[in-house]
């Protein structure tokens, strides 16, 4: 058995807007294996973010297949795709996306309430993550009380806590300053040691440049699809994540 | 569990306010419902106690004159019961359970005992007449049928009536002068009708020798074994034609005798009474909907302003159920606590109106017999309840609708 964990294959969306229907996905081929660190590249309307929302469940498919950890995902009630994005994704935005009147722990131990995990249980466990993540004092703090960098910390922490097999990254650094981008890319590649296929949506090179494989996608198809020769896979400041 | 209220509890913290103002609507309505039913079940209660003294299936029957010429009798003739009506009565009608005629002493007979004296109304009756008109009896015994036939000289006297004559004393076995006769005391009563009343019971027969009665009935009263309205119409009309016949009047002269079916008027009031509190529920129930609307507007509101917050819970792993039940039970969280609190208002406002009125009971019986005992009793308080958990479920229900649509994608993207 191949130890792909996303495989796309022909990928077809378009949107119907009234008369209009624009073809965003033209047919995308992809095959992410286990443990991967992949960037996805491409301008604003090239297709990248709807790629990643596929991927993500958080949309449906027009034509062709996707393959989750084996497992074809197709038109699901939403309530099943709930559970394999519970099970399997772990998501990081570019606007962190924490829930504002939670503190950073409570925020953590969210995807645990919705696997009904008791409260204790899983509000020791986001303490677990935030320690990992050098965030443990700042547990009780809301996230308006947070910098930027530390916000995205607990967002990884709570993409975390529920051991997903993949971690969807849209922009992870695009509302970061250089320094804390440098940050939170070291967390992920960290992350990624562990065994966690990571892909990450960009359009700064820089970070690209960061990753082992690099996908460019332009107009709805794939333009490239090459290793990053440069990727150094050694993570500067040592293994603070378990093995998996 | 605790899990769950804590959710509740971290999202309404946020808008305090806000659940309070929503929540007021609610807890005013049900507070409006309260006090509508009780003051319905107040003015029936008032009803009921005018009702209490009589057996609410009695017939009361008076005699008076003619108004219509028949068989060659002049009209104003004057219609005069006598012992042979109440045995003709006894005898032909069924379905009466208690029969009794009264005749009065009226003023020609004042109650002396020692030095103390009064005018009272004595009326002369059968032992049966204590299941028509209702009395409670305070000590020894209401008028039995010994005294019919032994023609005892015995009376049962109503509480003000000893208070007046004995002032502290134990009138039981004491002799009182009726009329210069004397009459042995055999029981005292409480009259439900009038607790103020002064009445005094002689057997009747002793009453038609002692003071020159003959055989003569001022009226009849009847308690029937029926509880049904159609029956008892029909009893009164046997009533009439038995009469009619023996007196030789028109069955339709409406001046001859008259006729008061209890029961006939008690259901008459009931259904005024039935009428309004129907209507007290629909006004409650309309002044709720305006509650539930506010609840519900604000929800919607909470929900588009969350729509985020949703989209994030979706992306981890919430499923919309769990989103539906969110707000649901949020919603329900407000109306019940609201409503709570409105029901336990309503409930104290009604009980402080109630004491008020006690009070003013007190020395005026008046006031009970208009509004008497205005509380909600535990069905209303159960229904209410019903009703505000269905409201919190309805207020929810289009909010709810709204959220588990929310598409995370969507929101996600919605700065």
């Amino acid at each position: 058995m191949d130890n792909s964990i996303i495989r796309v294959e022909t990928l077809h969306k378009s949107y119907v807007n009234g008369s209009n229907a624009l073809h965003v996905l033209k047919g995308v081929d992809l095959d992410i294996r286990q443990g991967e660190m992949v960037s996805i590249m491409g301008s604003s309307g090239s297709g990248k973010s709807t790629l990643l929302n596929i991927i993500g469940i958080l949309d449906n498919y027009d034509a062709g297949a996707y393959y989750l950890d084996g497992i074809k995902i197709e038109k699901m009630s939403e309530t099943r795709a709930a559970r394999f994005r519970n099970k399997y994704i772990g998501f990081v935005f570019q606007s962190f996306n924490l829930i504002s009147f939670k503190n950073a722990m409570e925020n953590v131990a969210l995807p645990l309430y919705y696997q009904k995990v008791s409260r204790k249980k899983r509000n020791m466990i986001a303490l677990e993550y935030l320690e990992k993540l050098g965030l443990r004092e700042w547990a009780h703090h809301l996230p308006s009380e947070l910098s930027g960098g530390q916000k995205q910390r607990v967002a990884i922490a709570r993409s975390l806590i529920s051991k997903p097999k993949v971690i969807l990254a849209d922009e992870p650094t695009g509302a970061l300053d250089s320094v804390t981008s440098t940050e939170v890319m070291e967390i992920l590649k960290e992350v990624n040691a562990t065994g966690i296929s990571i892909i990450i949506v960009t359009h700064e090179n820089e970070i690209a440049a960061q990753t082992q494989r690099i996908i460019r996608l332009r107009d709805g198809i794939i333009e490239s699809n090459e290793v990053n020769h440069n990727f150094s896979n050694e993570v500067s400041a040592g293994v603070l994540l378990e093995q998996r | 569990m605790i899990d769950y209220l804590e959710e509740i509890f971290s999202t309404l913290k946020q808008n305090k306010l806000r659940a309070i103002m929503t929540g007021f609507s609610v807890a005013w309505g049900i507070f409006m419902l309260l006090l509508l039913l009780g003051s319905g079940k107040g003015l029936q209660n008032g009803m009921e106690y005018n009702f209490r003294g009589s057996s609410t299936n009695a017939i009361w029957i008076h005699s008076g004159e003619t108004g219509e010429s028949y068989e060659g009798l002049g009209k104003g003739r004057r219609i005069q019961f006598t012992n042979e009506d109440y045995d003709m009565l006894k005898r032909e009608l069924s379905g009466i359970k208690n029969i009794s005629g009264r005749m009065y002493l009226r003023s020609s007979a004042p109650l002396t005992y020692k030095n103390e004296f009064g005018i009272y109304s004595i009326t002369g009756v059968m032992p049966e007449f204590n299941g028509i008109e209702v009395f409670d009896m305070q000590q020894g015994r209401f008028i039995n049928r010994l005294d019919i036939d032994n023609y005892r000289k015995v009376i049962v006297l109503s509480q003000p009536i000893v208070d007046v004559l004995f002032k502290d004393e134990d009138p039981m076995g004491k002799y009182i002068k009726a009329g210069g006769v004397p009459f042995q005391v055999v029981g005292t009563f409480y009259d439900y009708q009038n607790r103020d009343a002064r009445r005094a019971f002689i057997p009747i027969s002793t009453g038609q020798r002692v003071f020159g009665g003959a055989n003569r009935l001022a009226n009849l009263a009847i308690a029937t074994s029926s509880a049904s309205v159609e029956e008892n119409k029909q009893i009164e009309s046997e009533i009439r034609s038995l009469l009619a016949r023996r007196h030789r009047f028109s069955e339709t002269d409406d001046r001859a005798i008259f006729i008061w079916n209890t029961l006939e008027h008690f259901r008459q009031a009931q259904g005024v009474f039935a009428a309004i509190r129907m209507f007290v529920w629909v006004i409650g129930i309309m002044t709720i909907i305006a509650g539930i609307v506010g609840v519900s507007n604000i929800m919607i509101i909470l929900v588009k302003e969350r729509t985020r917050e949703i989209g994030i819970r979706k992306s981890i792993g919430a499923t919309p159920w769990s989103v539906i039940r969110l707000v649901l039970s949020e919603s329900v969280f407000i109306t019940a606590v609201a409503g709570f609190f409105g029901l336990l208002f309503g409930m104290g406002v009604l009980h402080l109106a109630n004491m008020v009125l006690m009070g003013i009971a007190e020395n005026n019986d008046m006031v009970n017999r208009m509004f008497y005992n205005p509380s909600a009793d535990f069905g209303v308080a159960v229904s209410a309840t019903l009703i505000l958990i269905a409201a919190g479920l309805i207020a929810g229900f289009i909010p709810a609708r709204k959220a588990a649509a929310i598409k995370p994608i969507e929101a996600l993207h919605d700065e």
